[in-house]
């Protein structure tokens, strides 16, 4: 067995280019590594081989005519929450789970542009809700580093996949830290891009105005790459922000000298896992060696996010959702009298627990008498956590924090707290509420062998300045080089 | 104090158009219960001159072009409804 499921994009490109290896080698070391660990793993809901060694065959024919751009060739797995033209897209709900979309969502349009290889749709926590991947109608995706623990989630499919080696690189879907915080659970790099910079057409919405698309790699190089492709302007996401294009492997540099870089202190505190501390302190200390300045901030408004979160976001998902009603698309439940009884039973057999509470919560938030009490007052708070990155960023460039309070999770632990569940994206959410770009890193391993994520958070539009921060620490440390055994 | 009751619980079940179990009620109550304590925190701020934010990254007035431009096939269209006639969508009765 060869190991080209183990490198990185730029490695099999440079490889391709100068035609040492083919797509095709590529595409079934990465097959043969499914075999070998899927079964461990779980982090596929469809894996779409065939195609797969299609597109293989044709990206070995254009680079054979050398014609070879970025991502030709490369295998790329993508969240279940994405619409792929011809290919099951189920959000890993039961209300979906044949639903094939009659079209492909920007960024896999961009993918295909490129002569990328798509090898599957990658498990997640149904409509993206939730913190592990444990609310799945497909089953638990488990952590690749210790099978007992979640991947995180709502991407834990992605990340965990791209940390076992049964892909190159994967896309997910960052609503309240869904990239972010898998990332730092599976040792590998997520970006969630400032708002608007990654088009949201054919991403099934949960909350829009906090959902973004983004990039899930082995390296920093990776994540700059794919970034690239899949940032822009698109006339069909009237969010979407038009923008000058950049390479964003410009800022793959590894300096930091001339960078002030915020400590925001409300991020330490208790209850924060001490060895995730001491891990963040020991990053911090390093970008201060490199010549970074490192200066303590506050964000007065840290300990209200994941109220205003658990406020805003079911109110949008209760309205995302009410379109599953099993006349377009999706289950529709058998033998009903009539049409409302028909959405109601088919509401109430297609969707899981967690789902039901969000759309609960969110309807209650938004209905008569409680509105302002809670929909307004959690927007205008939003305001306010806006406000304290907007002063943070007054006095550096980018901020660095822990990505989550702890390592990864048992399995089981947090299902029946759906509270303390939320309470794992407290680092993370802020971030969502106020658009800005955020980048998980490994950072470190905790005593049992755990992996620890690094987060930097940047103003709008600057992720160049996050690149280029967690390039430097890349470059200067070998977090990201080790791997799982799963064999 | 208890902020959803059953009663409630059967108020947003009709609004949500969603319907649940015995069971799932039970659940429910306590941790919608749970939640809703914790999120009262943002009272402790006062917010009457604060303005709401909708959008982090604001952008106002998106226009396009008004061009006739293909949409999507309708036998691709319906293709996944779970019942169709022809080129309609088909639902049980809807007036009694």
């Amino acid at each position: 067995m060869n190991t080209l499921h183990q490198a990185t994009i730029h490695e099999l490109h440079d490889r391709l280019k100068k035609r040492e290896i083919t797509s095709r080698e590529i595409t079934e070391s990465v097959f043969e590594r499914i075999d070998q660990v899927e079964e461990k793993v779980r982090a596929f809901v469809t894996q779409t081989r065939e195609t797969a060694i299609k597109q293989s065959i044709a990206a070995d024919q254009r680079i054979q005519r050398g014609e070879i751009s970025l991502l030709t060739g490369i295998p790329i797995a993508i969240k279940d929450l994405l619409c792929t033209k011809g290919i099951r897209t189920t959000c890993s709900s039961k209300i979906l789970d044949n639903f094939i979309p009659p079209y492909d969502a920007t960024v896999i349009k961009k993918l295909k542009e490129e002569d990328a290889v798509l090898i599957g749709k990658t498990n997640l926590d149904e409509f993206a809700m939730g913190s592990s991947t444990e609310n799945s109608c497909f089953g638990v995706t488990r952590n690749p580093w210790d099978l007992g623990r979640v991947p995180g989630g709502s991407s834990g499919g992605s990340a965990a996949c791209v940390s076992a080696d049964e892909c190159i690189a994967a896309l997910g879907s960052d609503t309240g830290g869904s990239i972010r915080q898998p990332a730092a659970f599976c040792g590998i790099v997520g970006l969630k891009p400032t708002y608007g910079a990654v088009s949201r057409y054919g991403l099934v919405a949960f909350a829009s105005s906090l959902d973004q698309i983004g990039p899930m790699t082995k390296d920093v190089e990776d994540c700059a790459l794919l970034f690239n492709i899949i940032s822009g302007y698109d006339p069909s996401d009237s969010t979407s922000i038009p923008l000058d294009r950049t390479d964003y492997r410009k800022s793959l540099v590894a300096d930091v000298r001339g960078i002030t870089i915020g400590i925001p202190r409300e991020y330490f505190v208790e209850g924060i896992d001490p060895q995730v501390e001491n891990s963040v302190q020991a990053n911090i200390r390093l970008l201060e060696k490199l010549g970074a300045v490192c200066k303590e901030v506050s964000l007065p408004h840290t300990e209200y996010a994941v109220s205003v979160y658990y406020l805003i976001a079911p109110a949008e998902a209760s309205s995302n959702l009410a379109r599953y009603d099993g006349v377009k698309y999706g289950y529709r439940c058998k033998d009903s009298e009539n049409l409302r009884e028909m959405y109601r039973i088919t509401r109430k057999q297609g969707f899981g627990a967690e789902v039901k509470r969000r759309i609960m919560l969110g309807t209650y938030a938004l209905s008569a008498g409680y509105y302002d009490a809670y929909y307004k007052k959690a927007s205008q708070v939003r305001t306010l956590i806006g406000k304290d990155f907007e002063e943070a960023f007054k006095e550096c460039h980018v901020l660095i924090t822990p990505t989550t309070p702890t390592p990864a999770f048992q399995i089981g632990e947090k299902v029946n707290d759906p509270l303390g569940m939320y309470l794992s994206d407290i680092f993370t959410i802020p971030v969502n509420l106020a658009g800005l770009p955020g980048i998980s890193l490994p950072g470190g391993f905790n005593k049992d062998g755990l992996p620890i994520g690094i987060q930097i958070i940047g103003k709008h539009f600057e992720e160049e300045r996050l690149l280029q921060v967690a390039y430097t620490l890349e470059k200067n440390t070998d977090h990201h080089q080790k791997k799982p055994n799963l064999l | 104090m208890e902020k959803i009751s059953e009663k409630e619980v059967e108020r947003i079940e009709k609004l949500a158009g969603l319907s649940f179990s015995e069971a799932d009620k039970k659940a429910f109550i306590p941790q919608l219960n749970s939640i809703l304590t914790y999120i009262d925190k943002l009272n402790q701020l006062d917010t009457s001159d604060i303005q709401p934010t909708n959008h982090a990254v604001s952008i106002n007035n998106v226009f396009r072009k008004d061009l006739l431009t293909d949409s999507l096939d309708r036998k691709l269209s319906l293709k996944n409804s779970p019942d169709q006639d022809s080129q309609y969508f088909r639902v049980p009765r809807i007036i009694e």
